[in-house]
């Protein structure tokens, strides 16, 4: 007996490793459907499609570190039932195991556009191997969607030489997660490359390209949760322990719905380090140490040459301040509602990223003109 | 494979806060983060993945060896500041912004207490 794990992305491998530094000793059991090893998905979309790094580097740790922590992978494989009752998963195989926790770490699928069986997607490794060798062998090639994925495909399309267009049906870039200064800074950056960003446009309206890639979002996978009868709604729902509506079942990652202290709402977040701070809480509580869910959401996304670091959730803001020069491509977009601070977007400001990390994590109170004046230290306020 | 030359390698030495000495040869190129984690030193989490965001790569460089480095960025002095769970010292780097060089051969760094 020990844990399963259903999914071997970034969450499910923080997951195995998080219990073994936790001292968890019984069995380590991680599923994935993919073959191979887990591997980072973020230099899918950003290093390895511009040809500066090597598929190779993904790999989150070589086999050797598995068998010395004694991590079970088994890839290839679907989990395809949880009998809670027995409490065993079933596997596609036929293949029943024993557990005494499951930690579901199944992920999201991309949202596919219909009747456009042409369009290529990136989620996984398979995904960006295909869309590398087609970049290697076209000329123009048509990104639909201008969020975080669609964006770092065409700045590295465009880094190789290739003809970039964005399509986007909203009427600026990035429009769920940042503020309209922000998307106009984007707008510019991938113009200024040469990218031709179409706003407003359906991708039906768009001209044809050698290569179309689309990056319109993704579903989360629920399905195993709601066939064993779990609660789901947005994503498999969780309490502030990350467990399932069963104690016996977590679930961490793209696919679980938590309940956020910062947005004081029920959010599903699609990031490296809601993958890596949900597994590590998931492991500290399947050894006893009842720990809730606090960690400040924090993401980001390399285009070109600027790095835009989020920390905290903007959405439902109803201010924002501008720290910095836009002139001199270094700044940060502070995000308030009613009178505190929600979020901050710091465009090659890691040290103002940072900082709101921590101004985040103590909820400390800071003005709209504290934040506006680069004269005054950030940090004085944590 | 054909067409793919072997990689000039340098011999690096990583010291465990418990004393565990690893040797191993990094590939020129790779980050000294890198060479860490493809051969299973412990120590090093990384698990932004090398993009410097979240300070679990933190090293401590041997003196001797400290002006081979390439100069700290904004980037990685405001990590180093802010975010590593071992105190900085004069001699701190993330592990993730050291590429190897030639000039890196010998590089001895000692891995903190924890990361986390």
């Amino acid at each position: 007996m020990g844990v399963v794990i259903v999914g071997a992305g970034q969450a499910g491998f923080q997951t195995a490793v998080s219990l073994r530094s936790e001292g968890y000793d019984d069995s380590i059991i991680l599923i994935g459907e993919e073959p191979g090893l887990p591997y980072q998905r973020p230099p899918l979309s950003k290093g390895f499609l511009a040809g500066k790094q090597e598929i190779e580097s993904t790999a989150l740790r070589p086999e050797g570190f598995y068998t010395s922590h004694r991590i079970d992978v088994i890839a290839s494989e679907r989990v395809t039932g949880i009998d809670r009752i027995g409490l065993q998963v079933e596997l596609a195989s036929g293949k029943r195991i024993p557990y005494d926790k499951v930690v579901l770490a199944t992920g999201a699928r991309v949202r596919k556009l219909p009747l456009q069986n042409h369009l290529l997607y990136l989620r996984d490794l398979c995904d960006a191997v295909e869309i590398k060798d087609r970049l290697d062998r076209c000329d123009s090639v048509r990104v639909i969607g201008g969020g975080f994925i669609g964006l770092e495909v065409a700045a590295a399309a465009c880094s190789l030489g290739k003809a970039v267009t964005v399509v986007e049906t909203q009427s600026r870039l990035m429009q769920r997660c940042v503020a309209p200064v922000v998307s106009e800074f984007y707008r510019e950056l991938h113009a200024g490359h040469g990218v031709k960003v179409m706003l407003g446009e359906t991708a039906i309206a768009s001209r044809a390209a050698d290569l179309s890639v689309a990056g319109i979002g993704v579903v989360p996978n629920v399905e195993l949760a709601s066939h064993a009868g779990l609660a789901t709604a947005n994503g498999i729902a969780v309490d502030e322990f990350l467990r399932t509506t069963d104690p016996a079942i977590f679930a961490i990652g793209d696919c679980a719905e938590y309940p956020n202290v910062f947005a004081d709402a029920r959010v599903r977040l699609e990031s490296v380090q809601n993958a890596v701070d949900q597994a590590k809480c998931a492991a500290a509580n399947i050894v006893g140490r009842s720990r809730p869910y606090r960690a400040v959401p924090w993401f980001w996304t390399d285009q070109f040459d600027a790095k835009l670091q989020m920390a905290g959730l903007s959405s439902g803001s109803d201010r924002t301040v501008l720290r910095g020069d836009l002139e001199t491509r270094k700044f940060s977009v502070f995000y308030f509602k009613q009178h505190g601070l929600i979020g901050v977007d710091s465009i090659n400001r890691p040290a103002d990223h940072l900082a709101a990390r921590r101004l985040l994590a103590t909820a400390a109170r800071i003005t709209s003109d504290q934040a506006a004046d680069e004269g005054f230290d950030l940090k004085s306020l944590v | 494979m054909f067409g793919r030359k072997p990689k000039e390698t340098v011999r690096m030495t990583y010291i465990s806060h418990s004393n565990v000495i690893t040797r191993i040869d990094v590939p020129v190129g790779d980050s000294v983060m890198e060479g860490a984690i493809k051969n299973g030193v412990d120590g090093i989490a990384a698990e932004c993945g090398g993009t410097c965001q979240c300070g679990t790569c933190h090293v401590y460089v041997e003196e001797e060896f400290l002006d081979r480095l390439p100069p700290i960025q904004e980037d990685e002095s405001a990590m180093l500041v802010d975010l590593t769970a071992c105190a900085r010292r004069t001699n701190s780097r993330l592990s993730c912004q050291l590429l190897v060089t030639r000039e890196f051969d010998g590089l001895i760094v000692h891995t903190p207490e924890t990361q986390q």
